[in-house]
C-alpha cells in the first residue's frame, strides 16, 4: 500500500495535527464559549465512539441500538443526581415504588426459577407452561401495579424527582444500567447471527425511548428534566466559559482514563483472544474459546461507555428531554465517526469523534443557509413557492448525507482514516 | 488432446496456498481416480478445476478449451459437473426438483434424461416428492449423481461418492460409476476406498502434500510396493 | 351483539389488515434474508419509498382528471410497484452488490442496509416533508356499514380494506405458484437452501437476485400502499414499521415465506389484540366478574404497541430462534 500506512505514527500525527488546526481555526472564528461547548460535547461522544468501536472493531459486533443506551444512562443518571422532590417523599409515593421494586424481584425470581425448572427433572412441556405462566403473571402483576402508581405519583407529586446524589455517583450508575441492559439483550442474541443483535438493538433502543417519553412518572416524559446538575461548578453560578472549560477538563480526563484502559486492554491476552475470535470464529471456538462468553464481555463493556458518556452528554446540555434521544444523531452519527475514522482503532474512534462531530455541528446552518438560500431564489427567479416547512427539511438533508457517508466509507475505505493495525506477538 | 488437462496447478484459499504443483490428464471416456491422504488437497484440487478458488499458477484445459480461472456458474454450460464432497444437495426441494435444478440451464426437453436417472437409481423414483434433506445418506448420495448427470456431462468431478456408505452401496455405487463411463462420460473421481476404486480406473493420481507423488494407471499403482506400503494401507 | 361487532371492527378487522400488511413486507424480508442472507434494514422505508411512488401516481393522474371504479391509489399501485421493484435492483446494484462481490461479510452488507434506509428517509422527507398525507387524491375512501342482525352496531369496512384482502389474498396464491411451479422460483429456494451448490449447478445467480428484488420491492410497495390508504402516508414510520416486519420474519421462520405470512398475521393480531380494550367486550358479563371492570382494559396500553412486536421478536429468540416454521439458522 502506500507509503502512509507503512509510517503509521506520522499517519496519526498528522491527522491530529490537522485535526488540531481545525479546532485553533473555530476558536478564532468562532469565539471560545462556542468551541468549548462543541469540545465537551465532542469527548463525550468520543467516549461513546470507544464504546462502539471495542464492539465492532474488537468483536465484531453490530449495535444499533446506541441511542437506547445513551438514554437509559441519561435518565438514570438523572434520577440519581436530580435534586430530592419534597412532594414526592411526602406522599404515598416512595410506599408504592418500594413495593414494585420488591414485586419486581419477586417476578425475576420466578422467571428464573421457571426457566431453569428444567435443572430439578420438570419436562419440558410443563417448563414451557411454567414460564408462559410466569411471564403473564409477572406482565399483569408488574403493568397493573405501574399503572396504580404511576396515576398516584403523577397526582401527588408530578414525578419522583432524583435522589440529589454527587453528579461521578450517577455517572456511574448510568453505565451499570446501561450494562445491565446489555447484558439481557446480549444474553439473548450474541449466541445468534450477528443480524439479530442489530434487530434487538434497533427495538430495544426505539422501546426504551417511548418508555422515557411516557413515563411521566419517572422521569417527567416530555414535560423535559432541568437543570441537570454538574459535577463542576455549574455556568448559573458565575462565569461561563469557566465553567465549561471545568466541564471539559473533566471529560478529557475521562476520555484518556478509557482510552488508556482500553488500548491496555488491546494489548493483554483479554485483547489478543478477542481479535483471535473476531477474525476466526471457528478456530478460537475449537481451541476450547468461549466465544459468547467473551462477546457478551465485551457487549456489556462497550454498552456501559455509552450510557457514561451518554450521561455526561445530557448533563453538559443541561436539559433532559427525552424527545431529544434520536437515531440520527445518537446512533448513526456514532457510527459514522468509528467507520470513519478506523474501527478497532482506539486513537481512530477519537479522531473519527471529535472530526466528524464538527462537520456534523459546522453543517447544520451551512444546510440552513443552502436551504434559505435556494427558498429565496426559487421563489425570487422561479416564482416558486418553498413549502412552509423547507426550512426543516433541511435537516433531512443531513440524514441523507450519514447514510451516503455509511454506504461510501463501507465500500471505498472501509478501513476508515486510522485502519486498526494489528499488533503481533 | 486431452479432454481434461491440468498443468501445474496452484491454488490455495485466500493467501493459503494448498496446491503446490499438480499434473493431471485425462482422455475422453476415462474415469481417473485421485487418492491420497487426509488433508492432501483432493477435494481442493477439484474445487480449483471448478473455479471456486484462486489459482495462482498453472492452467486448466478442457477440451482444448482455457478453462483456468473461469467462474463455476459457467462451467455447466461447458458440460462438466461437480458432486461435492457434503452438502451436495438442495435440503428443502424435493427430490424431483433437484434434478430440475441440475438441467437449469437446459431449456430443451430433459424429460429423457430424468427417466434415465430415475432408471439408474430407482429408489430416488419412491422418493421424488419428498425433500432431498429427509433421505439417507446413501440417498441422498444418488440425489446429487443423478442432479449432475441431468445436463449429459461430458466430463464429471465426483468428491468421495461413497463416503459414509456401506460396503453393498458402495459396490452399487461403483457399478453405476462404470455403468456412466460406459456412455461415455469421462469420471475425475476422489475416493477414500483406494482399492476399489483404482481398481476400476484407467488411471490414477496419488496426491500428497498438494503435489502428484504418482501418476499411472490405476492397475500399476495398485501393484506398485511403494503405493501400497504408503497409501493404500499395505 | 354489539359488543361482537364492536370485537370484530376493532379486533378482527384491524388484526387482519395490518397482519396482510406486516405478512407483504416480511415476505420480502424474508426472501431477501434467505437468498442475499442479510437483514435488509432499508425494506421499512422502501415501503414507504413504495408508497409515495404510488401518491405522486396517483396525484398526477388525478390532476389530468382521470376517474376508475376503484380508488385511483390502488389501480396505479401497479406501476409503482413495478417502479419500487426497479429502484430495488438499482439500490441492490449501486450498493449491495459492489459489497458482495468484494466478499463482504454479511454484518456489513446489514450496515449497508442501514446507510440506504437513512439515504432513502432522508430523500423521502427531503422532498415530501414529514407531515402525513391522504392517499385518497380524488375522492374520500369508500366506507361500507354492514347491518348485523341483532345489533344495533353496524359492521364496518372501507374500501382499502377490502382491497387490501383480496391483493394479499393473490399475491399469496401467486407467490406459492411462482415458488413452486416455476424454474426461477426453483432456483430461488435452492440458492436460499444452498448457494454454493446453486452455483456449481450453473444457476445464474444473478436473476435469481433480481427475482429477489423485484418480488421483495414490489410487495414492499404493495405494502406500504395499502398501509397509506387504510390510515394515512407517514413518511417517518421507518423503524416502527421496520421492527414487526423483522419479528414476522423470524418468527416464520428465515427464508420461508410461508412462515413470513404465518409470522406476519401472528404479529398484527397480537398486536391488536394487546392494545384491544377488551373492557367493552367483557361489559355484557359484569355483574359475574369478580372485578370492578375499568373503563379500559388493555393488555398493553397503545403508546407501547411497539413493545409487542419486539417482546414476540425476544420470545422466539431465546426460545426458538429457528422460528416456526424451522427456517434456516444463519
Ligand atoms: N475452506 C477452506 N479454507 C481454508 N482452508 C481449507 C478449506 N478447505 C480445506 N482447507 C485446507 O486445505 C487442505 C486440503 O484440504 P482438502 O479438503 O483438499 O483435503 P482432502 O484431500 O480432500 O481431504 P479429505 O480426504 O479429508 O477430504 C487442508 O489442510 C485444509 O485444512
Ligand atoms: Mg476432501
Amino acid at each position: 500500500m502506500s507509503s502512509q500506512t507503512q509510517n503509521p505514527i506520522m499517519r496519526d500525527i498528522a491527522l491530529f495535527a490537522a485535526l488540531g488546526v481545525l479546532v485553533l481555526v473555530i476558536f478564532v472564528s468562532q469565539g471560545a464559549v462556542y468551541s468549548v461547548r462543541m469540545l465537551v460535547e465532542a469527548g463525550c461522544y468520543g467516549i461513546i465512539a470507544l464504546g462502539l468501536t471495542i464492539q465492532w472493531g474488537y468483536a465484531g459486533l453490530f449495535n444499533v441500538g446506541i441511542m437506547g443506551f445513551i438514554a437509559a444512562g441519561a435518565a438514570s443518571s438523572m434520577l440519581m443526581t436530580f435534586p430530592r422532590n419534597p412532594d414526592f417523599w411526602n406522599s404515598g409515593g416512595p410506599e408504592l415504588a418500594g413495593l414494585f421494586i420488591v414485586k419486581l424481584i419477586a417476578c425475576a425470581l420466578a422467571l428464573w426459577l421457571a426457566n431453569n425448572s428444567n435443572r430439578w427433572g420438570v419436562g419440558p412441556r410443563l417448563r414451557a407452561l411454567l414460564i408462559t405462566i410466569a411471564i403473564a403473571v409477572s406482565y399483569l402483576v408488574l403493568s397493573f401495579h405501574m399503572t396504580v402508581m404511576s396515576e398516584e405519583i403523577e397526582k401527588a407529586s408530578g414525578w419522583m424527582g432524583g435522589l440529589g446524589l454527587p453528579v461521578f455517583f450517577g455517572w456511574i450508575i448510568a453505565g451499570v444500567i446501561a450494562g445491565i441492559i446489555a447484558w439481557f439483550v446480549g444474553k439473548i442474541c450474541l449466541g445468534l447471527r450477528s443480524d439479530y443483535l442489530a434487530i434487538a438493538t434497533l427495538g430495544i433502543a426505539q422501546i426504551i425511548k417511548h418508555f422515557l417519553k411516557n413515563a411521566d412518572w419517572l422521569t417527567n416524559g416530555t414535560l423535559t428534566v432541568s437543570p441537570m446538575p454538574w459535577p463542576v461548578p455549574s455556568p448559573a453560578d458565575g462565569e461561563f466559559l469557566f465553567a465549561r472549560a471545568a466541564y471539559l477538563s473533566v471529560v478529557a480526563v475521562a476520555l484518556l482514563i478509557t482510552y488508556l484502559l482500553l488500548q491496555r486492554a488491546y494489548h493483554s491476552p483479554w485483547g489478543r483472544m478477542m481479535r483471535a475470535i473476531r477474525d476466526n470464529e471457528e478456530a478460537a471456538g475449537a481451541m476450547g474459546k468461549n466465544v459468547n462468553r467473551r462477546r457478551l464481555e465485551i457487549f456489556i463493556l462497550g454498552c456501559v461507555l455509552m450510557g457514561i458518556g451518554g450521561a455526561m452528554l445530557i448533563h453538559f446540555t443541561s436539559i433532559y428531554d427525552p424527545s431529544g434521544f434520536l437515531d440520527l444523531n445518537h446512533t448513526f452519527l456514532i457510527w459514522v465517526m468509528v467507520i470513519l475514522g478506523g474501527s478497532g482503532n482506539n486513537r481512530g474512534a477519537i479522531f473519527g469523534a471529535i472530526f466528524v462531530y464538527i462537520v456534523w455541528v459546522m453543517s447544520e446552518p451551512l444546510a440552513v443557509m443552502l436551504f434559505a438560500t435556494i427558498a429565496t431564489y426559487g421563489d425570487q427567479w422561479l416564482g416558486w413557492e418553498a413549502p412552509s416547512d423547507f426550512l426543516s427539511r433541511a435537516l433531512q438533508m443531513r440524514v441523507f448525507v450519514i447514510g451516503l457517508t455509511i454506504t461510501l466509507v463501507l465500500r471505498l475505505a472501509p478501513q476508515g482514516l486510522l485502519p486498526e493495525r494489528q499488533a503481533r506477538h | 488432446m486431452s479432454l481434461l488437462d491440468i498443468k501445474d496447478l496452484h491454488a490455495g484459499y485466500g493467501a493459503m496456498s494448498i496446491l503446490k504443483g499438480v499434473n493431471l490428464s485425462l482422455e475422453a471416456g476415462e474415469i481417473g481416480v485421485i487418492v491420497g491422504p487426509n488433508g492432501a488437497g483432493k477435494s481442493t484440487t477439484l474445487k480449483a478445476i471448478f473455479g471456486m478458488l484462486n489459482i495462482t499458477e498453472g492452467s486448466i484445459h478442457f477440451d482444448g478449451e482455457d478453462i483456468t480461472g473461469i467462474g463455476s456458474e459457467q462451467l455447466a454450460s461447458h458440460r462438466i459437473s461437480f458432486v461435492p464432497q457434503e452438502n451436495n444437495v438442495f435440503p428443502t426441494l424435493s427430490v424431483h426438483e433437484n434434478l430440475e435444478m441440475g438441467a437449469y440451464i437446459r431449456r430443451d426437453d430433459f424429460s429423457r434424461v430424468m427417466d434415465h436417472v430415475y432408471e439408474i437409481f430407482p429408489p430416488l423414483k419412491e422418493k421424488r416428492h419428498q425433500p432431498a434433506g429427509e433421505l439417507s445418506g446413501g440417498q441422498r448420495q444418488m440425489v446429487a449423481f443423478g442432479r449432475a448427470l441431468m445436463i449429459e456431462p461430458k466430463l464429471i468431478l465426483l468428491d468421495e461418492p461413497t463416503a459414509g456408505l456401506s460396503p453393498m452401496f458402495m459396490s452399487q455405487i461403483f457399478d453405476r460409476v462404470i455403468a456412466i463411463n460406459q456412455t461415455g462420460v469421462t469420471v475425475a473421481m476422489v475416493e477414500q476406498n483406494a482399492k476399489q476404486a483404482l481398481a476400476i480406473a484407467h488411471k490414477g493420481f496419488v496426491l500428497a502434500g498438494g503435489q502428484n507423488s504418482y501418476t499411472d494407471t490405476g492397475q500399476n499403482l495398485l501393484n506398485n510396493p511403494d503405493v501400497a506400503k504408503s497409501f493404500l494401507g499395505g | 351483539m354489539n359488543d361482537l361487532v364492536f370485537f370484530l371492527n376493532k379486533g378482527i378487522t384491524s388484526g387482519l389488515i395490518i397482519g396482510s400488511i406486516y405478512a407483504l413486507g416480511a415476505i420480502g424480508l424474508t426472501l431477501i434474508f434467505g437468498i442475499l442472507r442479510f437483514a435488509h434494514f432499508a425494506h421499512g422505508d422502501l415501503m414507504t419509498l413504495g408508497a409515495f411512488v404510488t401518491l405522486i401516481l396517483a396525484a398526477a393522474l388525478a390532476a389530468l382528471g382521470v376517474t376508475l371504479p376503484l380508488p385511483l391509489a390502488f389501480v396505479v399501485m401497479f406501476p409503482a410497484m413495478a417502479i419500487t421493484a426497479v429502484l430495488a435492483i438499482g439500490l441492490d446494484k449501486m450498493f449491495y452488490k459492489p459489497l458482495r462481490q468484494a466478499g463482504a461479510r454479511p454484518v456489513v452488507l446489514v450496515m449497508a442496509s442501514v446507510g440506504v434506509t437513512l439515504m432513502l428517509q432522508g430523500v423521502i422527507r427531503l422532498f415530501a416533508g414529514v407531515r402525513s398525507r391522504d392517499m385518497f387524491v380524488e375522492a374520500p375512501k369508500e366506507i361500507y356499514r354492514i347491518p348485523i342482525p341483532g345489533a344495533t352496531r353496524k359492521l364496518v369496512v372501507t374500501e382499502p380494506q377490502i382491497l387490501l384482502m383480496l391483493f394479499t389474498i393473490v399475491a399469496v396464491i401467486a407467490l406459492h405458484f411462482f415458488l413452486t411451479r416455476a424454474r426461477l422460483g426453483k432456483a430461488m429456494r435452492a440458492v436460499s437452501d444452498n448457494p454454493d451448490l446453486a452455483r456449481i449447478t450453473g444457476i445464474n445467480t444473478e436473476h435469481v437476485v433480481w427475482a429477489t428484488w423485484i418480488i421483495g420491492g414490489s410487495l414492499a410497495c404493495a405494502a406500504g400502499t395499502m398501509l397509506s390508504m387504510d390510515v394515512t402516508l407517514k413518511p417517518d414510520l421507518s423503524f416502527n414499521i421496520l421492527l414487526p416486519i423483522f419479528a414476522a420474519t423470524i418468527v416464520g421462520g428465515i427464508g420461508q415465506p410461508y412462515g413470513a405470512i404465518a409470522g406476519g398475521f401472528l404479529v398484527g393480531f397480537c398486536e391488536t389484540l394487546a392494545v384491544f380494550n377488551w373492557s367493552i367486550v367483557l361489559r355484557p358479563f359484569k355483574d359475574e366478574l369478580w372485578f370492578d371492570l375499568p373503563s379500559n382494559m388493555s393488555l398493553v396500553p397503545t403508546e407501547y404497541k411497539l413493545m409487542v412486536p419486539f417482546l414476540i421478536l425476544i420470545i422466539v429468540l431465546i426460545y426458538r430462534p429457528t422460528g416456526i416454521f424451522k427456517g434456516r439458522v444463519l
